[in-house]
């Protein structure tokens, strides 16, 4: 398949797959920390601003703080800065694990050598330069930023009844059908018609196969059934004896 | 088995899970070994859920509760405080040993552009033009004119705390880069060495020919024993990074530059706890002009013993080797 994603096994034998995060997403969540780090100092500068040297000291220190460990404080406790989770993004180590001090501290200390020789471009050549977007930081501290995947769909929109499909339909095929389910609304009545005849009498005679094709995918979405009709499925895999 | 089966009969148990995660992850609780158990169990399932291909809507919640267990439960622990005392008297001097040849050229590539700039400027003064414009320098002379109320950079009654802000941010950003930019094949930390050498050089050399000696060194020795040398740990470190990158030997330059970075860690610790210290003295001690040459001198020699010493032999007898 013609895709980043990447997927590491846990020991205990489960795979999660990975969505590394592109460019556009991150330097989004690079400019809104950028935009949180003003406000916060301008904020500090109002109030110690009266303060005359005093005041200018803590304010230099709080300048260092907000500039080196701000990313590095929020990664490690909460998994990404205030911009990156709102981009819906995570810091991990390669391998899936949250992050650690360590692995934190180096790729924002590495900061520095990406954001050469002007606005990131060396980090920008790195992130082009693999295919999990790393830039150099990220190489040298084995981490990977992530995007976490888009919560399911809701079914609100989904107006057919939900019904199992009568045959077992491996993944790739499920997700098919839940794409055919949930394009309903942009498909003319006759290409969704097409469509659903290419899969041919499995569906049932012609009439019928975009209405059927659609309770299948309903029913994949996790569409809540109506009590009566989940009982009637129930009762008729109990009947056939379910293999499991 | 069919997919609503397994739902109804396993529901219940997957809304525990997802209480007992929230509770973890909202640190009311840490007794994460409730939840070990549970968790292989959800394993198991979502292992099931795609085997059999039941829906991708089931597969996904599972996902997430599995993908959130694993987070909790693969979290490293965080440092203690037993932890940061180890690493004070083992971690940070065994590190910087460990990488002796490095910490060697690095404090060559500082020291010896020092000592060549102060002897040239002593030999020919007015070469100091060419290096530095008149601007800078009548500054600098300012902040060491023995004539001056305080030394150092220019300062009011309560500026102690704006310089010791002011040293933080600056020294410690300098270290920083001097570190990171060795990523690139060495070059950047041989740059920030070699120029901070050089400027040091020629301010000292400048100095010293006007007869400011006294108040520039007595100045800069005590600090300078925590400042100078976190520096050409960070330039080490970063020289480190860059050179596994040229010679990466058996390994690929990804590999080999990981290792190099996971390696120079506690340097990076330690040298900025040093940064610190420095702060503190610069803006506290440094600038005091109140104690004579001789007491000013005698605590900066100490300071440097001090360094010297505690990267000889602070944890020497706990290594392996």
């Amino acid at each position: 398949m013609l895709d980043t994603l990447l997927s590491i096994e846990t020991p205990e034998g489960i795979d999660f797959d990975l969505i590394p995060s592109g460019p556009v997403a991150r330097i989004l969540a690079y400019l809104s920390d950028f935009l949180i780090r003003g406000l916060v100092l301008f904020v500090i500068g109002i109030v110690l601003g009266s303060l005359g040297a005093f005041g200018a000291g803590i304010m230099l220190l709080c300048y260092f703080v907000l500039e080196w460990l701000y990313p590095v404080f929020f990664e490690v406790t909460r998994g990404a800065t205030p911009g990156k989770k709102w981009m819906n993004l995570r810091v991990v180590q390669d391998d899936g694990t949250p992050i650690t001090l360590s692995s934190s501290m180096l790729r924002n200390l590495l900061r520095s050598a990406d954001i050469l020789p002007f606005f990131y471009v060396f980090g920008l050549i790195a992130m082009l330069c693999n295919k999990s977007f790393k830039r150099l930081g990220d190489l040298a501290a084995e981490t990977l930023v992530i995007q976490l995947a888009e919560p399911m769909p809701t079914t609100q929109n989904v107006k057919a009844e939900p019904i199992p499909p009568d045959f077992l339909l491996n993944p790739d095929q499920q997700k098919a059908v839940i794409q055919f389910t949930l394009r309903a609304e942009v498909l003319t009545q006759s290409r969704q018609a097409e469509l659903a005849d290419i899969l041919g009498v499995a569906l049932g005679p012609s009439p019928q196969r975009v209405a059927r094709l659609q309770q299948m995918g309903a029913y994949l979405l996790g569409k809540t059934a109506s009590p009566v009709a989940a009982d009637a499925v129930d009762d008729k895999d109990d009947s056939k004896g379910g293999v499991s | 088995m069919k997919q609503a089966s397994f739902e109804s009969r396993h529901r219940d148990f997957w809304q525990k899970c997802e209480a007992l995660l929230n509770e973890l992850e909202s640190g009311k609780t840490g007794h994460h070994e409730q939840f070990l158990p549970a968790y292989r169990q959800l394993c198991q399932h979502i292992a099931i859920a795609r085997h059999r291909g039941y829906s991708p809507h089931l597969v996904e919640y599972l996902n997430q509760l599995n993908w959130r267990g694993h987070q909790l439960l693969y979290k490293q622990r965080s440092s203690t405080l037993t932890g940061m005392f180890d690493f004070i008297r083992v971690g940070f001097p065994d590190a910087v040993r460990r990488h002796m040849p490095y910490v060697g050229l690095a404090t060559a590539l500082m020291y010896l552009p020092t000592i060549l700039l102060i002897m040239l400027i002593l030999w020919q003064p007015e070469w100091v033009f060419y290096l530095l414009d008149s601007h800078q320098l009548a500054q600098y002379e300012a902040m060491y004119d023995p004539g001056a109320e305080h030394i150092g950079r220019a300062r009011e009654a309560d500026s102690n705390v704006a310089m010791f802000g002011f040293y933080i941010q600056n020294n410690i950003g300098v270290a920083f880069r001097t570190f990171a930019t060795g990523i690139l094949f060495t070059v950047g930390s041989l740059f920030f060495l070699i120029f901070n050498g050089i400027f040091f050089g020629v301010i000292a050399g400048h100095l010293s020919h006007l007869g400011y000696s006294d108040t520039f060194w007595t100045f800069v020795i005590a600090h300078g024993a925590f400042e100078i040398t976190a520096i050409t740990f960070a330039g080490a470190a970063g020289i480190k990074l860059g050179f596994s990158l040229l010679a990466p030997g058996s390994l690929s330059r990804l590999v080999s530059l990981q290792n190099a970075a996971k390696d120079v860690v506690p340097i990076l610790y330690g040298m900025t706890g040093m940064l610190v210290i420095a702060a503190f003295i610069e803006a506290f001690w440094s600038s005091n002009s109140s104690f004579s040459p001789t007491v000013k001198y005698s605590v900066g020699a100490v300071m440097w013993i001090l360094v010297i010493c505690y990267f000889t032999w602070s944890g020497k007898r706990y290594e392996l080797r």
